[in-house]
């Protein structure tokens, strides 16, 4: 079986919710923190993110959000989604993907948030 | 009481810096509103500038303005897992003025380009977010709130330019929000190395670029691109698809970076060099379907905002500036004539729909949802194509009518001839 079609069947078959952060799909493991570390920031006080109905998440099997976020901002903990806002890259990918837009999105306010120095 | 403006442009990216460029230098007075520190802090894409549509605002701006590279050679490279069919054009003709595109870095390139608008006249206000647009009891468009305090700002017409994540329209009514199978999500690293190992890997000199573009394997089939963009001294390498794809194969963006970075025909490209930035961006590829309103009584809508990208050539930032400058254009006429009705400013839909900006866009109406539904394109070519060329191209004793043979059995398996037509044709309606 070549690497794609592992990595899909493998990705099928991954355990769903509690704990399960990184489905092991066959990919490269990336430490997100090492890639966040080469972005400037001016951290916000309050987070700009928020889950409108934790039960909504309790009850959302596939919890998307801990993948798509290409800052994985999102971790499920103790039944419940935690948010590290302060990684924000302010793409916006969490509002639309969210399946049941359970996430409440606004940009930092002014210009706290992500400083980019290449672009 | 709020100040009144001749015009407010909500977010200096491409389109909204060339809106607010172009209604200064016509004399009026235009205020461009931008959240970051400086334009082009909150900005990014994969790196592609073209010449022209910058050079119908500025001419021979190449001369002045922070450019990485002027492309070359474009190149295509379809990925199976340890494979590459690559086509590719290499022009001289693109290494002299007027040149065709260029590599940019948005940080820069934002902040020089909102500079000549400020030059221009443009009141440019930093570390400012649009919250809405405020209208009055008619429904007009009369101005915008953000979040300083009393911070209401009042103009003849707003030209929302807010980009991709077009949270100002959807607050106003004048979009609902974008379904994850029409938004990409990309990330991008811009790895610095050696002026002198670009041009080695890349056999470039001087300031000349190349940009490549991946498909297959460089998203495991998924619904979008790798590429490889070659800066001064430093790479813009990023992978995108659709969020709907993200979504559904649980996979980290950041991860499917790691996997295209490390396919064997990449890895070799940016060995040895150093992460210096992460991003992240959406991007609008619903296409002509997904468009909003982009007129109404007092407001434009340009750019990301109004879903003006041609995922397949790679093309969103030049539409955007072409976009900008019809609607400062618009706006002038309006002034002239007094009137910012949706009626008046209609003839921004007149002057999109004669320009290339719609035409195009309705002409690839069908290209992403066409991929999307039958992800067999992306999914089995790329790998197909490099089994058959592998085969073809080992040199192992076996007659060639018998290889030949052997290959048309390997691809009728893969996919029967009747799904080889109907794929042919689908994409051939779907471009053409």
């Amino acid at each position: 079986m070549n690497q794609r079609a592992q990595a899909a069947t493998v990705a099928e078959r991954a355990p769903l919710g509690a704990g399960a952060t990184t489905v092991d799909s066959g990919l490269p493991q990336v430490d997100v923190q090492k890639k966040l570390f080469t972005v400037r920031y001016k951290a916000d006080k309050e987070s700009h993110l928020a889950i409108r109905d934790p039960q909504i998440c309790l009850a959302c099997k596939d919890k998307p959000c801990l993948y798509f976020c290409p800052a994985e901002v999102y971790k499920w903990e103790e039944e419940r989604i935690t948010i590290a806002f302060e990684g924000c890259l302010e793409c916006g990918t969490c509002r639309i993907g969210c399946p049941s837009h359970n996430i409440s999105w606004r940009y930092p306010r002014g210009t706290n948030g992500v400083q980019y120095k290449f672009g | 009481m709020a100040e009144k403006f001749d015009a407010i442009v909500v977010g200096a990216g491409p389109a909204g810096i060339t809106a607010a460029y172009t209604l200064a230098e016509a004399g009026a007075q235009v205020v461009l509103i931008e959240r970051g520190e400086q334009p082009g802090t909150k900005n990014t894409m994969g790196g592609v500038l073209y010449r022209k549509m910058m050079d119908d605002i500025i001419p021979g701006f190449w001369e002045q303005a922070p450019l990485e590279r002027h492309v070359i050679d474009q190149q295509w490279w379809l990925l199976s897992e340890e494979a590459a069919f690559s086509i590719g054009h290499r022009n001289l003709g693109h290494d002299q003025p007027p040149y065709n595109a260029f590599t940019v870095l948005r940080a820069k390139f934002d902040k020089w380009y909102a500079q000549q608008a400020v030059k221009k006249g443009a009141l440019l206000i930093t570390e400012t977010v649009v919250t809405e647009l405020l209208k009055d009891k008619q429904g007009r468009v009369i101005g915008i709130r953000t979040d300083r305090p009393e911070g209401d700002l009042l103009a003849d017409v707003v030209v929302v330019s807010e980009g991709a994540n077009s949270l100002v329209l959807e607050a106003s009514g004048l979009k609902p929000m974008p379904r994850s199978e029409t938004m990409a999500v990309a990330v991008k690293e811009v790895i610095a190395l050696p002026r002198e190992v670009i041009e080695n890997r890349f056999h470039v000199s001087g300031n000349q670029g190349v940009v490549i573009e991946a498909f297959g394997n460089a998203t495991l089939g998924m619904t979008g691109n790798g590429f490889v963009y070659t800066n001064k001294d430093s790479l813009s390498v990023g992978v995108g698809a659709m969020i709907s794809d993200f979504v559904r194969r649980r996979i980290h963006p950041h991860q499917l970076l790691e996997h295209f970075k490390q396919h064997p025909a990449i890895a070799p490209l940016v060995a040895g060099g150093e992460v210096k930035e992460y991003l992240a961006h959406m991007i609008p590829e619903g296409g002509y379907e997904t468009m909003p309103p982009l007129y109404g009584d007092g407001f434009l809508v340009c750019g990301d905002a109004a879903g003006m990208v041609i995922a397949v050539h790679r093309e969103g930032s030049n539409l955007a500036m072409t976009s900008g400058r019809l609607a400062a254009q618009t706006i002038v006429e309006a002034k002239r004539d007094r009137d910012f009705s949706a009626h008046s400013l209609s003839r921004y839909w007149e002057k999109l729909n004669q320009s290339y900006v719609l035409q195009d866009l309705r002409q690839y109406r069908r290209t992403t949802p066409t991929i999307e539904r039958n992800p067999q394109i992306l999914g089995i070519y790329p790998s197909l194509l490099n089994e058959v060329m592998g085969q073809f191209l080992t040199v192992d004793g076996v007659p060639k009518r018998e290889k030949e043979k052997r290959l048309l059995r390997l691809v009728t398996r893969r996919r029967p001839v009747t799904g080889l037509i109907k794929d042919a044709w689908r994409m051939g309606r779907a471009m053409l």
